[in-house]
């Protein structure tokens, strides 16, 4: 018999599940994610976890963390402390503790707390005993015990028991948050089709976690989160890396020309090259290169062939292709560079977000070699600026770098579906006509013509040495070299004359701008949102496009007393802007892998226009 | 397929395949010999003009696609098999040809090059190896052999070389040769037999730089010398060499053996038949290391010759088959993939 619970509810909740590396907590954080997106609620989720593929059970670096934010209202962050924590052992009580809302609702593993990983966790004494979480709404559950207890007569053993109780806590939580079930059974059977056994396991598992909620008292309330008020349309949730995929894939189809991918494996962009291996039968090419300079050296020989070439990375491996940018640079052919960027220098924090990779994308080859740089700024935008990168990449012949990051790459929201027709085309003419052909003369765009090899008449040659301004031939005439470098620059900024001006959101006559970029651009939207309700006066412009800015940045600047450019990284948009237009800016840099919480972005702005911090 | 080809049926010559510029190599470099001899066979591989793409990376001979009248990419130093790859998969319909120096294609590139033979790409890769940094004025290079005194080993090079050739057997290449280039007649076979070839062909060239390095082959080019000091593999045929076809090779159980066919010991029948067509790569090895050895000749010819799939090939097979399978990709569909709902 089902009890009458107190039903609550709450427009947003922020949960967080933590466990060992091994314990499953990815799966069991984007099974929430799904159903929840398809239950109609806003959300935005943030996977973190570590460098370390299975570190050894119960230690604090081992622990995998996922959080998630949802809400009845449209939220632009992953939250920024969790109202729910599950902790499926004390490491994962301790690494998370100090992060969650004073108050917050604690569950936990209570078999896990044994001295073995009391000791691992380094607790002196048992926290679930000691006293120590007073002030937190601690639900202890015998997770293990239940779960074994749910797959009794299974024939299964004592470590894959263990491994099914994700599920026992992702039932619970279904149950306390009034979801249902019916997707993520839909997804074991289709997962363990193969196998029955895993398949029985897991569903006992969530339904048995759901009813324990449902039998016990250890929740006197439920929580309920109504659907949210989003734009009509079709929803799916999608994260960054899948969407920079698609993105591609519909650029290659509005093209009209094969994707072709030349990539090496790296953290976080490899799901790039994973997902866009699945695509065959869209006639998309992906070439798992033995290095990251013969990923973009593959890409740049495509493109010449008249492939739509892309290649994706992190930090080292854009460090590594440094070089061949150059190339692409001289020889002018489109190709996309993904740098998905995570914490630096050299290897730094590769499972940890970062923005730090700006001023090597601008500035990090030799010679005058200007690359435009597109920056996304939310999971969903990564379609938006993938497809926009391929387009001004063939319009411009020029390589475009589109900077992500890990926030955005593993983290998750509801993305509406775009109607097919209703993306731009992306024109490829490659040049045929032999009787008009120089390889270095100029279109209206300042681009050269794309003729590919294979085409009668038009075999020419092409290289890194200096070209000839119009006949392309080898040049080391002093003028011609000044000329063809001010041109590869004249023709990066002519890109100015279409990419959208910028759009000061919120109070247009407050007297503090905040100017951010890229994966910053959820904290500060909720930052600013929230200080507006109280009835402050900010106003917020976002960077999409770094290189070159759009028409008005200056002209928007120049407007405000202040401006305040929060970034993760030593003020990299703010060299850039004070060097640009002489505006000098207020800089608020945090480096520490993880996003601006908005609380941060709040309390910074209310030191400079004045208020009540928020905590 | 060649469509509008206009000079379909024109035959094109040698010099239809020279460009307009001037070509910049040092009078009497090796370099010369070789572009002539491409030029020469180029017209009669039965390839539209238009099909051929020349890539090179940075040196000496990476000037090479400057002076082809075809399409042509001189890019960064090493990464020409990469560049090249790309090109392959992107139009497998194009006949792709590397020309690279000693250090190009095995220090910086070495990477780049171990793996398109692994791939089995479709390519050519012509390996001009003159066993000295060129272009950088006379550095020892991957090739150079120990001992040898240059602008950055006056006292000698403590580096051990690499052999090319073992180096593309081992990774897999499947057509692997070595010519001479101031044999030009040989150094055309050699040019048709590669182009033949369905994968990775691989031909060593030793190329002498008459400026940094000058007569590095001039035992095995000297017409005095050369009978002495060179053995022409040819397949089905004894391995026999000499002014008088005197000496030969034959295998001592797993070691190569010199021997005098004058004196009565050893006829032509016991000397080592020369396969190309051997599955096991064991024996190129052996060929290989002649060079190592003292008083052997160096083997010019097909070392080996092998048929496997290819990369570019499998790469198309599989789009092709996952087509069938799943039918033609549809965005849209594509887009809705995994759960969607609908907000109203």
């Amino acid at each position: 018999m089902a009890k009458d619970f107190e039903v609550q509810v709450l427009e947003d909740v922020t949960i967080r599940f933590a466990g060992d590396s091994g314990d499953g907590m990815q799966l069991t954080g984007s099974q929430f994610s799904n159903t929840t997106a398809l239950f109609g609620n806003d959300l935005s989720t943030l996977p973190d976890y570590p460098a370390e593929i299975r570190a050894p059970a119960g230690t604090l670096y081992g622990v995998s963390g996922f959080q998630l934010h949802f809400s009845s209202l449209e939220i632009s962050t992953p939250g920024d402390s969790p109202d729910v924590l599950v902790a499926m052992n004390p490491a994962a009580l301790k690494v998370n503790l100090k992060d969650i809302k004073p108050g917050a609702t604690i569950v936990v593993n209570e078999n896990a707390f044994d001295p073995k990983n009391l000791k691992l966790a380094h607790y002196e004494s048992n926290p679930l005993e000691d006293n120590s979480l007073a002030g937190f709404n601690v639900i202890m559950v015998p997770l293990s015990k239940q779960t074994a207890a749910a797959l009794e007569g299974l024939q299964l053993s004592m470590k894959d028991i263990e491994r099914t109780k994700n599920f026992f806590a992702l039932g619970l939580m279904y149950w306390l948050f009034d979801r249902p079930l019916e997707p993520t059974l839909a997804w074991i059977e289709q997962k363990f089709k193969k196998k029955q056994i895993y398949l029985e396991a897991n569903q006992k598992a969530l339904t048995a976690g759901y009813y324990y909620g449902e039998n016990t008292e250890i929740f006197m309330t439920r929580y309920h989160v109504k659907p949210a008020k989003l734009e009509k349309g079709s929803y799916r949730s999608i994260s960054g890396n899948e969407a920079v995929a698609l993105g591609f894939v519909a650029a290659s189809y509005k093209a009209g020309i094969p994707l072709f991918l030349g990539s090496y494996p790296i953290t976080p962009a490899s799901e790039i090259l994973q997902e866009l291996s699945n695509f065959k039968n869209f006639g998309v090419k992906t070439f798992q290169a033995e290095d990251e300079i013969a990923g973009i050296a593959s890409a740049i020989g495509a493109s010449f062939a008249g492939n739509l070439a892309v290649t994706t990375t992190s930090g080292p491996g854009l460090a590594l292709k440094s070089e061949a940018i150059g190339l692409a640079v001289m020889t002018e052919l489109p190709l996309v560079i993904v740098d998905v960027q995570r914490g630096g220098p050299s290897t730094g924090l590769p499972t940890k977000t970062e923005q730090s990779d700006l001023l090597q994308a601008m500035y990090g080859r030799n010679g005058e070699s200007p690359v435009p740089i597109l920056a996304a700024s939310t999971p969903s935008d990564c379609f938006d600026m993938a497809f926009e990168a391929c387009r001004i990449a063939v319009k411009y012949m020029t390589p475009v770098f589109l900077l992500s990051e890990g926030y955005l790459a593993n983290g998750s929201e509801p993305w509406k579906i775009p109607d097919v027709d209703s993306l731009p085309e992306i024109p490829v003419n490659y040049w045929k006509d032999k009787e008009t052909y120089n390889i270095y003369a100029r279109d209206e765009n300042l681009s050269r013509p794309w003729a590919i090899p294979g085409t009668p008449g038009l075999e020419h040659r092409i290289g890194g040495l200096e070209k000839a301004h119009i006949y392309g031939t080898v040049s080391y005439v002093p003028e011609n070299h000044e000329f063809m470098v001010r041109m590869r620059d004249a023709k990066v900024k002519k890109i100015q004359d279409e990419i959208p001006d910028l759009v000061v959101a919120g109070d247009q006559d407050a007297d503090l701008l905040i100017a951010a970029w890229g994966g910053t651009y959820g904290s500060v939207t909720e930052a600013v949102g929230n200080l507006r309700k109280k009835g402050h006066k900010v106003a917020q412009v976002h960077f999409k496009y770094i290189h070159p800015f759009p028409k008005n940045t200056k002209e928007v600047l120049t407007k405000f007393k202040q401006i305040l450019v929060p970034e993760r990284n030593l003020g990299q948009l703010s060299k850039l802007l004070k060097s640009a237009f002489l505006v000098d800016v207020i800089e608020f840099n945090k480096i520490q892998g993880s996003p601006f919480k908005s609380s941060e972005i709040e309390n910074k702005i209310i030191s400079l226009i004045g208020g009540e911090n928020v905590n | 397929m060649s469509t509008n080809n206009v000079m379909e049926n024109v035959k094109l010559t040698a010099k239809d395949f020279a460009t307009n510029q001037d070509v910049r190599w040092c009078p009497g470099c090796g370099d010369y010999s070789i572009l002539a001899q491409v030029q020469r066979v180029s017209p009669d591989l039965g390839i539209p003009k238009e099909k051929f793409v020349w890539v090179s990376g940075i040196g000496c001979s990476s000037r090479f696609p400057y002076y082809m009248n075809t399409y042509g990419f001189h890019s960064i130093h090493g990464r020409a098999p990469a560049i090249a790859t790309g090109v392959k998969l992107a139009n497998p319909d194009l006949s792709v040809w590397v020309a690279a120096g000693d250090g190009d294609l095995l220090s910086i590139g070495g990477n780049h090059f171990i793996h398109a033979c692994r791939r089995n790409i479709d390519m050519k890769v012509i390996l001009f190896n003159n066993r000295i940094y060129g272009l950088t004025k006379g550095q020892y290079s991957p090739t150079s052999e120990k001992g040898k005194k240059t602008k950055s080993s006056p006292y000698g090079s403590i580096d051990f070389p690499f052999l090319p050739v073992n180096m593309a057997v081992a990774s897999g290449a499947t057509f692997v040769a070595r010519s001479l280039d101031r044999d030009p007649k040989h150094l055309q076979a050699m040019m048709f037999r590669a182009a033949a070839h369905h994968g990775l062909a691989f031909i060593e060239v030793y190329q002498n730089c008459n400026i940094f390095n000058d007569g590095a082959y001039e035992p095995l080019t000297d017409k005095e010398t050369k009978a002495d000091n060179v053995v022409v593999l040819e397949h089905g045929k004894p391995l026999i060499y000499g002014k008088n076809n005197e000496k030969g090779i034959r295998m001592d159980g797993m070691n190569p053996v010199v021997v005098d066919l004058s004196k009565g010991e050893y006829s032509v029948n016991d000397l080592w038949i020369h396969d190309e067509f051997d599955e096991n790569p064991g024996r190129s090895f052996v060929l290989a290391h002649f060079s190592d050895l003292k008083d052997f000749p160096t083997p010019i010819g097909v070392f080996r010759q092998i048929q496997k799939s290819t990369y570019d090939g499998d790469l198309f097979a599989q789009l092709d088959e996952v087509t069938k399978l799943k039918g033609k990709g549809d965005l849209a569909k594509l887009f809705r993939s995994g759960n969607t709902w609908e907000v109203a």
